[in-house]
């Protein structure tokens, strides 16, 4: 297995493309770090430099100092902006309250997203912060990174930015947190000519598709979930960076039901890699486990006793569709009934593993609560085949934008539009036919409509003729 | 092929379309794979977690990547990603990533390397003394918290994320390198209830609540679409008025405000943040995975606890009091939701010592479908409450 990017890379050499020479990246001694203090009091965020966990403000003074000690033309914003950031974050805590001024709307030409614009409402004391944008810039799939990029990106950011990163944002991004306005297109064009990388969504668009490791690392994985994010996210540029919809859209991709990228809880459109056909089972290793020779679910329970294994009571008995058994030594599993939850496979990786013939489900809907109350997403096709180019999820999806462009409302998510006009007007716009498996149950409420259509002789009824048979 | 080093790079303003490179999405991923995973790419047999924090990939072909997961304060600046790269030159031949809850993940090839790597990971402190990269986060324990910006970077919070989440992971960190649990615990926070992020699916989650309405600034017709900020409203206690001198403006029915800050967020001119009034209200029982049972949202459990800077006592308290009873009492393989469904929600306020209080009842739209309807119940102290209240018992 090979892939190659449909145009050709830009390889990177950080040697080539940096900024900083070898002194300038380490300028500053332990023992200055010891005594720096940074140019406001942070007496409470001193306070969480404190205990085992990487303290974040530690991490932030470090880099105070090193842009300190920068000669300050080697910085295209101001030297003490992580100073100013700290002293801001104190003093919102004295506050109880952000000091960031509502929205700012900024970005580079030809975009309509990728950048949020963020400005202080203390700018006069913290100069430095008076402007401070993130830039939302698409991680490779996965989040697999080579030290050239990394390296490369930091001086870029150092240079024109703040130094300060999320690593990463919730949706996947890389956030670069905090620049002024002017360097936006430097930063910009830097981004795409030397580093060969774009920046990701915001606003009422395709946000970034992200997905978990898959099979680049993964024994459970489905289908390629890298390949189908990168394709996803490189076919549809042109929704991802001009908005173009009635609300945002997130795509996200997990390998199986386990839901490492959380998709069904986190996109409009999840999709979850699946099979058709039977759990793969290696009853010798079936044995091996019930000998206590391998350990279940990976040793992930291995910090505490909780006694022998026992197949009956940790797997066959937890089975939510109880279709698992011992049969003459050997474990059998009736996958007819099986709902391929993971259980079994998670607990025993070396024994079982998922059926050959995949593909994906597809879910749709999922959001946080504004508006209309949080939602997970509807299971709507319940297997899907997912090979590259992926033609039948593209056309899938573009069905779906163009019911939602069409029909959804100012800042409605889909899952709020499937509420409003009902799962079955959005099955009839996809064009798939209704199954239970779309739901948890039917309905208890007997408010069914029926189509004209459907319906022998159709609504167009004369009250005469009615009458003809019932008097008044 | 270099990074520009002028004030404006290459980029020129007078014609800013020229040159101009667009829609070329992320960089491919197959580069920023490591050889081992090339070559392994869809033939992973099976895995082991060694010890917290560090896994083994078995391949068809016999290879073996180890990897060595760390905790990361997300929050980082380039000093820390450049140290970040030193140990994964060191040791990874320059590769490394990032997980989706916000962990680093070193690999290597042989488990000789591992203990090299692990020991230079955990020598590394900072001058005030914690872990830059503490080892742990697999298996059956408490691992990364994914969070929001607070008061870093947003205008819409109602507390802050990475300090919240500092004071937790400093109180759970023998649980991020121990895997003691009955099954993970995913912890999240958001400081408002845009819940960007995971936490309304999380085990326990940490969300950001007003307890204020809005205050109208006058300026109101200037600065907003008024029927956006009135259409922002899930309650409708938004409709539009006059001023006395005849302006457009806002009336907000105070008692009909739930204090989401949603209309806050489509108009400048309704601010609502109030270092009283706001703090973190717990939630908790949510899962995402489809293991065993369905994924389940997180259920509100605290309506609210103070913002008390910068260590959050209370919250953290509240956490680990959650985590400590769970870990008594739930079964292997349970997730805390799982666990309190199965005892019922009554056993899990009584055996987590917490109040019951009447903004824990849904009476948002939908909220019937979580009211009781059966006399499957068990006594616990506050049905007894209930009793002596209604004058069921004399006691």
């Amino acid at each position: 297995m090979d892939f190659k990017p449909k145009r050709p890379q830009k390889e990177l050499k950080y040697e080539e493309l940096r900024i900083y020479t070898d002194e300038e990246l380490h300028n500053y001694t332990e023992e200055e770090l010891k005594d720096f203090k940074i140019k406001h009091d942070i007496p409470d965020l001193e306070e969480l430099e404190k205990g085992p966990w990487p303290s974040f403000v530690a991490d932030a003074k470090r880099e105070a100092l090193h842009r300190k000690k920068l000669p300050k033309d080697r910085m295209m914003i101001d030297q003490d902006v992580v100073d100013d950031l700290l002293g801001q974050l104190q003093l919102s805590f004295d506050d109880g309250e952000t000091h960031w001024k509502h929205g700012g709307i900024v970005g580079v030409f030809g975009y309509g997203g990728g950048v949020i614009g963020r400005y202080s409402d203390v700018p006069e004391k913290y100069p430095s912060v008076a402007h401070f944008h993130t830039l939302r810039v698409n991680q490779p799939a996965s989040k697999f990174y080579k030290t050239d990029f990394l390296r490369a990106l930091c001086d870029l950011w150092e240079f024109r930015g703040s130094g300060m990163f999320n690593m990463h944002g919730s949706t996947g991004d890389i956030i670069l947190l905090g620049t002024t306005t002017e360097q936006l297109e430097p930063l910009f064009y830097d981004l795409t000519h030397e580093l060969d990388q774009d920046l990701g969504g915001s606003g009422s668009n395709l946000r970034t598709p992200s997905c978990c490791i898959g099979k680049a690392r993964c024994e459970f994985a489905c289908i390629d979930t890298q390949d189908l994010c990168y394709e996803l996210t490189t076919h549809y540029q042109d929704e991802l960076h001009r908005p173009a919809f009635p609300y945002k859209f997130k795509i996200k991709i997990d390998g199986c039901p386990n839901g490492c990228v959380a998709s069904l809880a986190r996109s409009d459109m999840a999709l979850i890699g699946t099979w058709r056909d039977d759990i793969r089972i290696d009853q010798e290793a079936v044995q091996a486990y019930i000998r206590g020779e391998i350990q279940p679910n990976g040793g992930a329970h291995s910090g505490r006793d909780w006694g022998k294994f026992d197949i009956q009571k940790e797997v066959i008995d937890l089975c939510p569709t109880g279709c698992m058994v011992m049969e003459d030594g050997k474990l059998v599993i009736n996958n007819q009934e099986c709902n391929r939850c993971m259980h079994c496979i998670n607990t025993m990786p070396r024994a079982l593993r998922p059926g050959i013939d995949t593909g994906v489900s597809i879910l749709f809907g999922a959001k946080a609560p504004i508006l209309e109350g949080a939602q997970l997403a509807v299971l709507t096709v319940p297997f899907m085949k997912a090979e590259a180019p992926y033609d039948n999820i593209k056309e899938l999806l573009e069905k779906v934008w163009d019911w939602w462009i069409e029909e959804g409302k100012n800042r409605e998510r889909l899952g709020e539009l499937i509420q409003r006009k009902g799962l079955p007007r959005f099955l009839e716009v996809i064009g798939v036919p209704a199954a239970p498996q779309m739901v948890k149950m039917p309905r208890t409420n007997p408010y069914i409509f029926w189509k004209e259509e459907d319906v022998p002789g159709g609504w167009k009824r004369d009250i005469k003729d009615y009458r003809l048979r019932h008097k008044r | 092929m270099a990074l520009s080093q002028e004030r404006l790079g290459k980029y020129n303003p007078e014609k800013p379309t020229e040159n101009r490179i667009t829609d070329i999405g992320p960089r491919h991923f197959w580069e920023f794979f490591p050889p081992v995973i090339q070559k392994n790419y869809g033939k992973w047999l099976y895995h082991d977690i060694l010890e917290p924090g560090i896994m083994v990939h078995v391949s068809e072909t016999g290879d073996k990547v180890f990897t060595v997961r760390c905790g990361g304060s997300r929050f980082m600046t380039a000093e820390n990603i450049r140290e970040i790269c030193d140990i994964a030159d060191k040791y990874c031949d320059g590769y490394v990533r990032f997980t989706t809850r916000n962990n680093i993940e070193f690999m290597v090839t042989s488990y000789e390397k591992v203990e090299a790597l692990k020991k230079d990971l955990l020598s590394r402190k900072y001058i005030s003394g914690s872990y830059k990269f503490p080892i742990g986060g697999t298996g059956a324990g408490v691992t990364n918290i994914v969070h929001t910006q607070g008061y870093i970077h947003c205008h819409t919070p109602a507390t802050d994320a990475s300090s919240m989440v500092k004071a937790i992971m400093d109180e759970l960190m023998d649980y991020f390198t121990g895997m003691t649990l009955p099954a993970h615990v995913r912890i999240s926070v958001a400081c408002c209830l845009n819940m960007c992020g995971a936490v309304h699916c999380s085990d326990i989650a940490l969300l950001g609540i007003h307890r204020k309405p809005p205050i109208v600034d006058d300026n109101i017709d200037s600065i907003c679409e008024i029927p956006l900020a009135i259409t922002a409203c899930p309650v409708g206690a938004i409709s539009p008025g006059k001023t006395e001198d005849g302006r457009k403006t806002v009336k907000i029915k105070e008692e009909r405000c739930m204090f989401c800050g949603n209309c806050y967020t489509m108009c400048p001119a309704l601010p609502i943040a109030d270092k009283l009034g706001d703090g973190v209200a717990v939630l908790a029982g949510g899962k995402i995975s489809n293991r065993i049972s369905e994924p389940k949202f997180s259920k509100v459990i605290v309506p609210w606890l103070p913002n008390n800077f910068p260590r959050f006592p209370e919250v953290v308290a509240t956490v680990k009091k959650i985590i400590e009873v769970y870990a008594a009492e739930a079964r292997k393989y349970e997730r805390i939701g799982d666990w309190a469904e199965r005892i019922g929600w009554e056993k899990f306020f009584e055996k987590c010592e917490l109040p019951f209080t009447e903004h824990l009842i849904d009476d948002y739209r939908l909220a019937y479908d979580t009211y009781r309807t059966s006399t499957q119940f068990k006594f616990t102290g506050a049905a007894w409450e209930v009793s002596r209240a209604a004058g069921g018992i004399d006691d």
